[in-house]
């Protein structure tokens, strides 16, 4: 039992990394039907600009470790969002009158294209974040004791899904998101500027993946240029899991994920973890092809 | 004149479909084109609201040339429209769906008042305001489609086939609303293939064919001109 607990908080905040991560591909894929596949990298961006801040600013050494990694992270979703906005610009914009494949093509480029920049920026050798960043003494709860780090990382991307749920429902610009994924057309008859629509998801998603960069590396202490590749196929595994363009669908996917690759790991083979993963894929494919969450509702004509 | 269209052209891809159309709308009318399906009045309407650009020609609106303007600067602009189909916001409820209409409106307290009149205009909706838009029927998304319009308090309200796919006693019970919106001062330009119910709502009407106008005048007039009795209202 004590084990299964380890597994199951372990899997949460892996899979609340995870769902950071697929947000970013579903509200990209909500308001444009593109799959983003250079998201994967902005996730690797935000964990080496958060090792360089980190080590150039030393900002934990002044303001003590909890306090110096949030600072961190939200200047690591600041610049991760800007570059998002970027991407936009150069990358998709002009391509928007395009057939759908020249966006796809333009989105693997740049894939190619960041993970390129960072191999040549910092080297293609692994790097490792200091460690005990955050305490890692274990707390006790209910009779478990579960490292505080773990508690802390999955407390922080809890508390961002629940910041964003909040702002998508509840604000005018969220309504906005949300009414310009179910029709462009429709939503720029109501006076919504979809080009800003679309740049403000372009900032939250590519900042919500700067800031999983950022727990991966102080998670897992240990970072490289191609993480973003494994990290953005499983997160994007969540997203289809969740239903596709389903912000609340990308944050269960995200977060069942983890839990079931933790669990697989624990109790079928470490070594499968990954194939667990892409199993669950296959089988949501085949039972469920709208994912979890996916178009509840019925359209009545 | 309030707005005014010189030779519209638009095309998709490489077919034309508007071939140069001259319409003037001015305030307080009530103004419909009519026309078969295909002639090109939605591609008109969306033209106004800047969904589709014109290849060539002008659209003026208080003298401001609203082809050169995106589309939600042509609802800053006082112009609205519920488009063919309705294109309601399914997945949201009527509430946000009539609440996204006034996203040009940043009064918080007129807003509530817009709100309100749309109620009593369609009490239907208040009672479903908690509803997702999506599981209305026909003819109360199509009273949401309009209420979303007012929401952004037009000066014009462009309608593209209000009465389509609904029953007859709802259609009256539209065309009544929209003589009740015109009343209180919203110009209204209405495009419908209900061509007799149109015209004796409009004030004046436009037929359009094949991308071209090829009448235009008083809906007096043009209930009585032979031509269109035997093209649009069946010979009747």
């Amino acid at each position: 039992m004590e084990q299964f607990f380890q597994q199951l908080t372990n899997g949460l905040a892996v899979g609340g990394i995870y769902a950071l991560i697929a947000l970013g591909y579903t509200m990209v894929y909500g308001v444009l039907k593109l799959i983003n596949f250079a998201h994967g990298d902005l996730f690797t961006i935000g964990a080496y600009l958060g090792l360089t801040l980190l080590t150039s600013l030393a900002l934990t050494d002044h303001v003590g470790g909890f306090l110096g990694v949030t600072i961190l992270a939200v200047m690591v979703m600041g610049l991760v969002g800007i570059i998002g906005i970027l991407l936009e610009r150069i990358a998709y914009r002009p391509l928007r009158q395009s057939p759908r494949l020249s966006a796809v093509v333009s989105a693997l480029g740049a894939s190619i294209f960041f993970q390129n920049a960072i191999m040549l920026t910092y080297g293609a050798k692994f790097y490792v974040y200091p460690q005990d960043l955050l305490p890692v003494m274990p707390v006790n709860i209910f009779g478990l004791s579960i490292p505080l780090m773990r508690i802390i990382i999955l407390a922080a991307s809890v508390l961002m899904m629940i910041a964003l749920y909040l702002f998508v429902q509840k604000t005018r610009i969220g309504t906005a998101i949300r009414a310009a994924a179910i029709d462009q057309g429709a939503a720029r008859l109501m006076g919504i500027d979809v080009n800003f629509v679309i740049m403000i998801v372009f900032f939250i998603g590519p900042a919500l993946g700067g800031a999983a960069g950022l727990m991966v590396g102080v998670y897992y202490g240990q970072i490289n240029f191609t993480m973003g590749w494994i990290y953005g196929l499983k997160a994007f595994t969540a997203a289809i899991l969740g239903g596709i363009g389903n912000i609340p669908g990308a944050m269960l996917g995200g977060l069942l994920l983890g839990v079931v690759e933790a669990l697989g790991a624990a109790y079928i083979s470490i070594a499968w973890k990954d194939a667990i993963a892409f199993f669950v894929l296959i089988l949501i494919l085949i039972v469920r092809p709208t994912g979890l969450l996916g178009e509840r509702v019925a359209e009545k004509i | 004149m309030l707005l005014e269209i010189k030779d519209l052209h638009v095309k998709y891809g490489n077919v034309e479909v508007l071939h140069g159309i001259n319409l003037y709308v001015d305030e307080g009318e009530i103004v419909t084109i009519l026309g078969a399906n295909g002639a090109g009045k939605s591609t008109t309407l969306l033209s106004i609201s800047g969904l589709v650009n014109p290849s060539q020609g002008e659209i003026l609106f208080e003298g401001r040339a609203l082809h050169k303007m995106p589309a939600h600067q042509v609802v800053q602009a006082r112009i609205s429209q519920s488009p063919e189909g309705r294109r309601v916001f399914s997945t949201l409820t009527v509430q946000e769906n009539i609440n996204l209409g006034a996203f040009t409106i940043k009064d918080k307290g007129k807003i509530a008042r817009t709100r309100a009149w749309i109620y009593e205009l369609f009490p239907r909706l208040e009672e479903r305001k908690h509803q997702l838009a999506g599981t209305l029927s026909g003819g109360e998304q199509q009273m949401l489609a309009i209420g979303r319009a007012l929401m952004s308090d037009p000066k014009v309200l462009l309608l593209d086939e209000p009465s389509l796919g609904l029953a007859p006693l709802l259609v009256k019970a539209i065309f009544q609303t929209i003589q009740q919106i015109n009343s209180t001062g919203v110009t209204v330009v209405l495009v419908e293939q209900n061509a007799k119910a149109a015209l004796r709502l409009a004030h004046r009407g436009y037929v359009l064919e094949v991308g071209n106008i090829i009448l235009s005048g008083k809906s007096s007039e043009l209930l009585s001109n032979p031509e269109v009795l035997d093209a649009y209202l069946g010979g009747s």
